[in-house]
């Protein structure tokens, strides 16, 4: 059978792909430019295999109704953008705690404050260093196409399961927006099976399941941390992942993540046509974070420039990976602004070519 | 009591007391726990109205014999850990958020009987958008709301339903409603919403009031299988240790300050 | 090959579903594509833009600073975008209310009438397609044939009877463009 490609937003792509991936509830919030993911759901999924679709009265209750359906053990998600993650990061906090499964999309604007509604990268930080209060982690994907934003969905699902913990699409204003042309998976049946630790009623055959997040003692949540701690290790032994685009023969590195990776790979591509190695470093996984190849990568380089729709949020990651092997130069645009392949290049012969030259 | 050391003489009395079956048999026994109420020593103060509303609550279900199908709720609170003494399946929510995460459970499990347990502070002033919502969208489940009119579990603090006047460790002086605002009577408030199909208020500071209390919350996990909307029923209860008094003086004090405040009775009643 | 086109205008002048039916031609053509719109404000009614990217191979920035074709249907737009054509690109432009034209002399640069030939044609909303039709005949980024596909794909249903209109406006274009001159 021949493959049916659409040509599908990224926002669009990913709420179709949430309800072949068998999705039983989404709960969401609007705002731009995430918007057309509630729409999306709105109008179809219902229809279509039963899913579950509310408009909150906020971000705080959507992520809440998320924390709440989730502790079922069914298949719950939710989305938002900038601002709305922001009000969504104690409840992140709770789910990750409690060891729920569930998937969350970040279609990032600029910001600080209200911001804009152009895309941004700017949530990097929040993103993988636990943006809520306390020590955890949620498993953060970064797609770079519409197919990835697609892909993403079902695997996220995949890994939410696996581990018994919130999964993270952090991707743009700009991926959610554009169209491309898309391969979307079979649909999945929606999950009717119960987990073993879902509080869906107590039958007499089981314990009781309760989801809750607080202990008066202090050795007992001690305790429950490192329980966390050492899952988030087998995490990063496992779901590591990036990608090496070009990076064999190159002099110079570029390091980006997600849409500015793809810029990046045409500024690669004007350098390389002035006869200068210019290779990608894409994490795909930016927690956890591909440190080790990037290290191995460090050796054989002669220097680094991180670009960012930021301030330099992820280039930190890439200091620690790096560990000092190399020089890092950074190149980021805000507030909503997105860098030309021209500017990356420009920006990496005059801050790190032109020096070591 | 224990300050006087038993005889010899009595301490065998009372072993051959508690050796006798007889004293309690299933024939004669009038009172013992209820199924759903688990085993254990709650952490509430003597004289408090959790107890007695975590009871209620186990009661009615064991009496539908519910507890397989029955998800709760817990809120932040000095009932966080009302899971810990229900012998149901529970989910502990963040402060405030009970309302949407019993939404959460019960759209994606709309067969199941779901109720919330949450206290003023919670449900009223940093839930509020929560309730209301809930309320408004007429989820189905019950929302069981303590009214104490203070911060029980930081320390007594002034909560939205305090009473004008009445002290507290943020309003020393008795709340000022030109300065703090006026108790927000937020029972009254749902009531006006569609969404609602029941929504009283109730008490258990006498007898008669716990089998009113009960009685509501029976007919709202009743009224969950009719799929008609969010039954709301609030217990005004004491606060002995921070209202500063003893159990019997805070029910005296609840009677004669927060009940005509607070006046019992239903607000919403099913049409029908 | 690779195409990279900016097509801009007004909000309302068909900007964006220009560029989908390029894309969506690519896509009934196994090509990759890559369609980026501007957002926001310019859904309401100022200027609107968008990129669309159609390739043999794998598409790697959707952000372009510099482009094979550049169309423009507004004066604005084309002041705006004039000088991101590469040396030797293809400027088209709607040539019935654009009062100052382009001054490069390093590109190929033809003007279309499309809005007095919509008005002719009694539907003014098909000027976008009119245009469309001129692209096609200086540049087959996509068959005629695909474009009339992909149409069906991006127009709602509800506007399926207005196809074979649209296909005349862009066999009209490709017929203005044989017959314009093109200046270089």
């Amino acid at each position: 059978m021949k493959k049916e490609f659409r040509l599908m937003k990224g926002n669009e792509a990913l709420a179709e792909a949430a309800i072949r991936a068998g999705c039983d509830a989404y709960f969401g919030y609007p705002i731009t430019p995430q918007s057309e993911v509630l729409e999306y759901l709105s109008g179809e999924a219902a229809k279509r295999t039963g899913m579950v679709v509310l408009q909150a009265e906020s971000e705080i209750a959507s992520i809440n109704m998320v924390y709440g359906a989730a502790g079922t053990g069914k298949r719950v998600m939710t989305s938002s953008s900038s601002p709305g993650m922001s009000l969504m990061q104690e409840g992140i906090s709770y789910i990750a705690c409690g060891e729920l499964p569930c998937l969350l999309v970040n279609v990032q604007r600029g910001g600080p404050g209200l911001g804009t509604i152009q895309p941004g990268q700017a949530d990097y930080l929040q993103a993988v260093k636990g943006g809520g209060h306390g020590d955890y982690k949620v498993i953060t994907l970064a797609p770079s196409t519409v197919q990835e934003m697609v892909d993403f969905v079902g695997e996220g699902f995949e890994l939410a399961y696996k581990y018994r913990n919130p999964v993270l699409i952090l991707t743009d204003g700009a991926l959610g927006q554009m169209m491309e042309k898309v391969l979307l998976p079979e649909l999945r049946p929606r999950k009717t099976e119960f987990e073993p630790w879902g509080s869906t009623g107590k039958t007499p055959d089981r314990e009781r399941n309760v989801i809750y997040t607080l202990s008066l003692q202090p050795d007992v949540m001690e305790q429950w941390n490192q329980r966390l701690q050492a899952k988030y290790r087998i995490i990063e032994e496992n779901e590591t992942r990036c990608e090496l685009i070009d990076c064999e023969d190159a002099d110079y590195i570029l390091v980006a993540y997600g849409l500015v990776a793809r810029i990046c790979q045409k500024a690669a591509h004007i350098a390389r046509d002035k006869g200068i190695k210019v290779g990608v470093f894409r994490p795909i996984t930016v927690y956890p974070y591909p440190y080790a190849e990037l290290n191995k990568i460090a050796d054989k380089v002669k220097g680094f420039m991180t670009v960012e729709m930021n301030a330099g949020q992820m280039l930190e990651d890439v200091r620690l990976a790096v560990n000092g092997k190399k020089p890092i130069e950074f190149y980021g645009r805000q507030g909503g602004m997105i860098p030309s392949p021209e500017d990356i290049f420009h920006k990496l012969e005059e801050k790190i070519i032109g020096e070591l030259v | 009591m224990n300050e006087k050391t038993m005889t010899a003489e009595e301490d065998l009395r009372f072993e051959q007391m508690l050796a006798e079956e007889s004293v309690c048999t299933k024939e004669n026994i009038v009172f013992d726990r209820t199924d759903t109420l688990i085993d254990t020593n709650m952490h509430y103060c003597p004289g408090c109205g959790h107890g007695v509303a975590h009871r209620l609550i186990a009661e009615v279900i064991d009496e539908l014999d519910i507890q397989k199908d029955t998800i709760g709720v817990a809120p932040v609170g000095c009932s966080v850990l009302a899971y810990n003494y229900l012998n149901i399946d529970m989910n502990g929510a963040a402060h405030g958020r009970a309302a949407a995460v019993a939404t959460g459970i019960k759209r994606v499990l709309p067969e199941k009987y779901v109720f919330t347990y949450q206290g003023d502070g919670d449900l009223a002033a940093i839930g509020t958008g929560e309730t209301i919502h809930a309320c408004n969208r007429g989820e189905n489940f019950l929302i069981v709301f303590i009214n104490n009119g203070i911060y029980g579990m930081t320390g007594g603090q002034m909560a939205p339903t305090t009473l004008p006047g009445m002290k507290s460790t943020t309003s020393p002086e008795g709340r000022d409603i030109v300065t703090m605002g006026s108790p927000l009577k937020i029972t009254e408030l749902i009531a006006q919403l569609p969404g609602t199909y029941y929504v009283t208020r109730t008490a258990v500071n006498s007898p008669v009031n716990v089998r009113k209390a009960k009685a509501a919350i029976k007919k709202s996990f009743e009224y969950q299988k009719l799929n008609k909307g969010t039954c709301l029923v609030e217990i005004v209860t004491n606060c002995p240790s921070n209202w500063k008094m003893n159990p019997v003086e805070s029910n005296k004090w609840l009677e004669d300050n927060m009940l005509p405040f607070y006046p019992l009775g239903d607000i919403k009643k099913p049409s029908n | 090959m690779t195409e990279e086109i900016i097509i801009a205008g007004f909000g309302g002048q068909g900007v964006l579903s220009m560029g989908q039916i390029l894309c969506y031609g690519g896509v009934i053509e196994d090509k990759e594509v890559t369609f980026m719109p501007s957002y926001g404000p310019e859904m309401r009614g100022g200027t609107a833009n968008c990129i669309a990217i159609v390739s043999d191979e794998k598409i790697s920035s959707p952000i372009l600073t510099k482009f094979d074709t550049v169309i423009a249907l507004n004066q604005p737009s084309l002041d705006k975008f004039e000088h991101t054509l590469k040396p030797g690109g293809l400027l088209i432009y709607e040539a019935s209310t654009i009062i100052n034209p382009p001054k490069r002399t390093d590109i190929d640069i033809l003007p279309i009438e499309a809005s007095n030939e919509a008005a002719k044609m009694k539907n003014i909303k098909i000027m976008n397609m009119i245009v469309l039709g001129a692209v096609l005949k200086k540049k087959p980024i996509i068959s005629l044939e695909s474009a009339i596909l992909a149409l069906q794909k991006v127009l709602p249903e509800r506007y399926h009877h207005l196809i074979p209109l649209n296909k005349e406006a862009i066999e009209k274009g490709m017929e203005l463009a044989e017959k314009a001159s093109v200046t270089a």
